[in-house]
């Protein structure tokens, strides 16, 4: 019978990404619920050292495949890897982040092991011993609850930054074990020939603490200065609507929304954007939302916490001289 | 280089842009009522400008598959007003609430019933479902290669060469042919098609095929792995705003910089 929780740990470049201690804070709390084990795999290379702190969060065990190969991150290693290692221990859940390494790993895992997955889930229980996941459809029109059928081990993503962090306890420690595995190079069919990092520093959407998005309000490419200006001064990553991204004032990847990213931040400020439903399907989640916009019927003051109504090419300029004073 | 053999698996949802007021949850039957019309769903609309940017100046044939309990043909035709070249119908009574698994195993059928094929290229996920499972389940199943987030494609001697989207810019990623692809919103929408074209195509007398399940595969709900325990309306998503009001936009400025510090 299948026993255990298991979570993957998420590294890049020897360091391990936090939400990697989103999954594992959850991943806790679910092995409490059902009365199992917490066990993390972390796979890099030379990585064994960061395998302790993950203790600290609550894995009762982690498992290390570290080989040269499993580092940078490719899918192919990782799924090879990874399926051995739950064929060989059979663990009865597994949960891994819905960051964009995740999703890709996850589709591909559910195919190797041929087992069910919930991506992308916004909450998770335990019922009668079996995972339920919670995710949102149609754009978040509708919400499921869903089960595996005879499925082991039952699989689910969880959406980056909605699960809390717990208190790292240092009195914590976990077993600390080398996975033994094959790698072969035969399952290597991709290569990844180059990578062309944005050298601008800035931090993705779906990753980021706080956004500054701006809409078709911003009325043009060069009027996204006043955003950067001011999410420079606060930490945050510009994004924007889709219209502004088809408009063409801004690039594809920083399109927030359904259709585009979807993304929990601490704090979102939308500038100059109405409100369209998929774009409330790409924030509506973020912890701490505000609205700056002139139409004080737009949409996006109904999932707001603060709107300031006025003119964003008056305020958000005020605003960051105001945000300067404080810092 | 011979003839480049692309399909597109393509969905057909109910348009993801209806307001919240036309969608309803049936919770006893399990099943979500969108009162809206239907379209392709926008990443299949990605991933089948990506495969028509690649043919641009190549031999080549692009088949869109679409499956379905019943698919509209209307909506997929627009498909080959876009430049496809052939459109296959995947329906079935039996096609009707599967999970990613079970659409992927007759994806798998039909395209194995299709022979020869060089690329096939999906959404990176569903407008409806938001799954992402589909694209890369399939290409487990047929043994491709593959490569998910594509936001550039093009074709080099016989391999694909992907720019995959990652948090930190993109990755160049290659694969030796036959590959599946998965395509992100970064590629950009699918072309502009002229109203004459596209009537064309809608009122023309060219015929679609259409496969069921005895066509190619027998019994796809005895795959399925996941089922669907409760279906609901949202939880009311909207927020108590408090409106930040000042005389001036520097008074309301002040405000909004209170509730920034107080974040910090």
């Amino acid at each position: 019978m299948a026993q255990g929780v298991w979570t993957i740990a998420e590294e890049r470049e020897g360091e391990i990404r936090k939400v990697t201690y989103e999954i594992v804070s959850e991943g806790r709390r679910l092995a409490d619920a059902a009365g199992q084990e917490l066990t993390v795999v972390l796979l890099g290379s030379n990585i064994k050292d960061k395998a302790a702190e993950l203790g600290h969060y609550g894995a009762d065990k982690v498992l290390v495949a570290d080989d040269a190969k499993l580092a940078p991150y490719t899918t192919d290693a990782y799924v090879s890897v990874i399926t051995e290692l739950v064929k060989a221990n059979d663990p009865a859940i597994l949960l891994i982040s819905a960051s964009v390494q995740g999703k890709d790993l996850s589709a591909r895992l559910s195919g190797s092991l041929d087992v069910g997955m919930a991506q992308d889930c916004t909450a998770f229980a335990i019922e009668d011993g079996n995972l339920v996941a919670t995710r949102p459809i149609y754009a978040g029109k509708a919400y499921a609850n869903v089960t595996f059928e005879n499925s082991w081990p039952q699989m689910a993503t969880a959406r980056p930054k909605l699960m809390d962090i717990s208190e790292p306890d240092t009195s914590r420690s976990a077993e600390i074990v080398d996975a033994t595995f094959s790698l072969d190079e035969s399952v290597l069919k991709t290569k990844v020939v180059e990578v062309l990092k944005d050298e601008s520093g800035k931090i993705d959407l779906t990753e980021a603490d706080k956004i500054v998005s701006g809409g078709r309000g911003m009325k043009g490419p060069e009027n996204y200065n006043i955003l950067e200006e001011l999410a420079d001064l606060i930490g945050a990553t510009v994004g924007a609507s889709r219209s502004a991204v088809d408009a063409g004032w801004r690039p594809h990847s920083d399109q927030v929304g359904q259709t585009g990213k979807v993304v929990s931040p601490n704090l979102y400020v939308a500038c100059g954007i109405s409100g369209a439903i998929q774009h409330l399907a790409g924030m509506s989640t973020s912890k701490v939302i505000v609205a700056i916009n002139k139409d004080e019927d737009a949409p996006i003051f109904q999932k707001a916490d603060y709107g300031v109504v006025a003119d964003l090419f008056d305020v958000v300029p005020a605003l960051t001289e105001e945000v300067k004073k404080y810092l | 280089m011979k003839e480049l053999r692309i399909i597109v698996c393509a969905k057909e949802i109910p348009d993801p842009e209806a307001p919240l007021s036309d969608v309803s949850v049936d919770a006893e039957k399990m099943e979500v009522i969108v009162d809206a019309p239907q379209v392709i769903s926008p990443f299949d609309e990605n991933a089948l400008e990506a495969a028509l940017r690649i043919t641009e100046d190549m031999d080549s044939k692009i088949t869109v598959l679409s499956m379905g309990k019943k698919v509209s043909d209307t909506v997929l035709r627009k498909t080959l007003a876009a430049g496809a070249d052939e459109l296959i119908l995947l329906e079935d009574e039996a096609f009707e609430k599967l999970d990613s698994h079970s659409i992927a195993s007759v994806l798998a059928e039909a395209i194995k019933k299709i022979g020869e094929y060089d690329l096939v290229l999906t959404g990176r996920q569903a407008g409806d479902w938001d799954s992402g499972q589909v694209g890369l389940l399939l290409g487990e199943m047929l043994a491709l290669p593959c490569i998910s987030l594509a936001r550039e494609i093009t074709i080099e001697d016989g391999n694909v060469m992907v720019k995959k989207s990652i948090p930190e810019g993109y990755e160049l990623v290659k694969a030796r042919m036959p590959a599946l692809v998965t395509v992100s919103n970064e590629v950009g929408e699918l072309r502009y098609i002229s109203r004459t074209k596209m009537l064309k195509m809608m009122r023309g007398a060219r015929s679609i095929p259409s496969w069921n399940r005895e066509d190619f595969f027998s019994a796809p709900e005895e795959l399925l792995k996941m089922g669907i325990f409760e279906l609901s309306s949202p939880p009311d998503m909207g927020r108590d705003c408090q409106i930040l009001e000042g005389a001036t936009p520097d008074e309301q400025a002040g405000k909004l910089a209170a509730v920034f510090k107080a974040l910090r």
